[in-house]
């Protein structure tokens, strides 16, 4: 960084010490944030729509935290689907047998290509389309065939649909880490007597993971937030738990503040994780040696008020 | 040790091999030598079964490369069988090819551990030594990106050496590294060819051809032009193609 290298060691020739160039327009720029963010605090806080009380009382409420619940639930759930789902579809792709990789670009071009609120819908009314589903031998006598109904509740639709959707998602983030890799990698690998599943978890996917964590934290942060579609089909998350508090006592803003506060707060978490996530997978990169989050963003700060060009503190840092 | 016969090899429609036939014996070291795109790395990466070969014969150490004769039919190896026979050579790159997210230790004991699947203790001891070997004892936890060309190719060469390989490959090991630390890469592999060790090098030193090696093997638009000892291909050339890539080396 820059603004690192600003040392003063005894026996040098002096550092440079010039007068900055007068940039007014940041300082009119800057003068123009700040009033807007002032004015937009201001009415926050004394607008008595927002009924902050309200919001303060229904942030613990039992209903709330029970949605909640339900909400990490399917979070952890569906990515859990998709990352296992993701990684599977991605080798599959890059398969040399034709069938395989047909298939898998089968899958993905199909799940990226219909909206996830209709696959949800799909899932819910299965039913509707193979009212018994049946576990047997393919196109054999089937074993057991529980009602679909009874099989498929909103819950399992959720995890579903959203699971069977990321999938798709997961699978092109994973196949662009995996090709990221070098090629030598898996030769040197494999010259060594690997076999391509050994060379694939041992050598060629640990490397990949720099490239596919970070959209990976994209995705389950964006999956936090579309887990909320699932209110559509009856599943009592977050959404849906405020929906249903405020259809009874009509303190609808409130409410939804209260859900919007606690979305914040777990992508905040989240954001947190994969600061540490991609710090492992980066080990052995020049980059490497970097301080704890907070110091970066002090420093990120630091070299901002020195009038430095702010670089971004550091390579794979999101914004 | 290794036995080609008529070796030919195709990308799609474009021969790079076209009937290569050498022997290497046990103990032997060879240069390979010639021009960009005559097809040196291929050959090697076909002796390994990186790259299956269209036709010909190829074996090492007695037994064919990538096949089992059965009768007068052919019939792959399984994939379980071809990685047992790879692991029985060594490989060294041009770019090194270390696995950076594991230290120098790490790359050296991967393939024990996994492949043979040596406790991790007497894989770590066995690293120590070959780490020690390559003068690189102290560099041990040290991740490749922290260490210069010539000491991560000296570290690949450990990590091959830990299979206890009986013949090792060499494609262009010191034509990635800048000049002053071509000599402890080449001084490295010197001594490891006093120790015995079958070597097949791809190299454009013509002084390492010159003093290390047993034979010396000319090839030139996928055929090997001229082979023989190395003061005879280097000082005498008998074929104009051999005498003109000379000229544009020394
Ligand atoms: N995987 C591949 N697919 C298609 N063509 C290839 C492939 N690998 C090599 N070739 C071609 O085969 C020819 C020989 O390549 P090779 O790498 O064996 O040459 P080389 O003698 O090692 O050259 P150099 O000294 O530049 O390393 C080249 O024309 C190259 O373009
Ligand atoms: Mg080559």
């Amino acid at each position: 960084m820059p603004s690192d290298e600003v040392t003063h060691a005894e026996g040098r020739p002096e550092d440079i010490r010039a007068v900055p160039v007068r940039r007014p327009g940041r300082w009119v720029a800057a003068a123009v944030v700040l009033v807007i963010a002032v004015a937009i605090v201001r009415s926050v806080v004394t607008n008595p729509h927002f009924e902050w009380s309200v919001v303060g009382h229904y942030m613990f409420d039992e209903r709330v935290l029970e949605g909640l619940r339900v909400t990490i639930e399917l979070t952890v759930i569906a990515m859990a689907i998709g990352i296992v789902l993701g990684l599977l579809l991605a080798v599959m792709r890059l398969s040399p047998n034709p069938l395989v990789s047909g298939g898998s670009w089968l899958y993905i071009w199909f799940f990226r290509g219909t909206p996830v609120l209709v696959q949800l819908l799909f899932w819910y009314n299965i039913a509707a389309l193979y009212p018994k589903i049946g576990l047997g031998i393919p196109f054999g006598p089937a074993f057991v065939h529980p009602n679909a109904n009874t099989l498929i509740t909103p819950f399992t639709a959720a995890i579903l649909g959203l699971g069977l959707n990321e999938g798709a998602y997961m699978a092109e983030i994973t196949r662009a880490g995996i090709i990221s890799v070098p090629e030598g990698q898996a030769d040197a690998a494999r010259s060594l007597g690997m076999t391509r599943l050994q060379t694939m978890r041992r050598i060629v996917l640990p490397q990949a993971m720099r490239v596919i964590i970070p959209p990976t934290g994209n995705e389950t942060i964006s999956m936090l937030k579309t887990t909320s579609l699932v209110s559509v089909i009856a599943v009592a998350d977050l959404l849906y738990a405020v929906q249903n508090i405020y259809s009874t006592n009509f303190k609808t803003i409130p409410l939804l503040i209260v859900a919007s506060i606690w979305y914040i707060v777990c992508t905040s978490v989240l954001y947190v994780g994969q600061y540490y996530l991609e710090r492992y997978y980066g080990r052995g990169s020049s980059t490497e040696r970097q301080g704890p989050l907070v110091e970066r963003v002090l420093r990120g700060v630091l070299s901002f008020r020195r009038g430095g060009e702010h670089s971004r503190p550091g390579a794979g840092e999101h914004r | 040790m290794v036995n080609a016969e008529g070796v030919h090899k195709r990308f799609g429609r474009l021969e790079v091999l076209k009937g290569i036939t050498l022997q290497v014996m046990p103990g032997e070291v060879m240069c390979l030598l010639g021009p960009s795109g005559s097809g040196k790395s291929t050959f090697l990466r076909c002796i390994n079964h990186l790259e299956k070969i269209n036709s010909g014969r190829l074996s090492v150490d007695g037994e064919l490369v990538g096949y089992r004769q059965m009768g007068a039919k052919l019939h792959e190896l399984r994939e379980a069988e071809v990685a047992r026979k790879r692991s029985e050579i060594g490989m060294v790159f041009q770019n090194f090819n270390l696995f950076p997210h594991m230290t120098a230790e790490q790359n050296v004991t991967c393939a024990p551990m996994r492949v043979k699947k040596l406790p991790r203790d007497d894989a770590a001891a066995r690293s120590r030594e070959l780490l020690d070997r390559v003068g690189l004892a102290g560099k041990v936890d040290t991740y490749p990106s922290q260490l210069s060309g010539g000491q991560q190719q000296r570290v690949a060469i450990a990590r091959a050496l830990a299979m206890d390989p009986k013949l090792m490959l060499f494609d262009e090991p010191t034509s990635a590294l800048d000049p002053e630390l071509v000599g402890e890469v080449l001084g490295v592999m010197q001594q490891l060819a006093r120790d015995g060790m079958t070597m097949v090098v791809v190299t454009h030193e013509m002084g390492f051809a010159r003093e290390v090696a047993d034979s010396v093997v000319f090839m030139d638009a996928g055929v090997v032009v001229e082979s023989g000892r190395p003061a005879d291909v280097l000082n005498n050339p008998r074929e104009e193609r051999t005498r003109a890539f000379l000229s544009k080396v020394l």
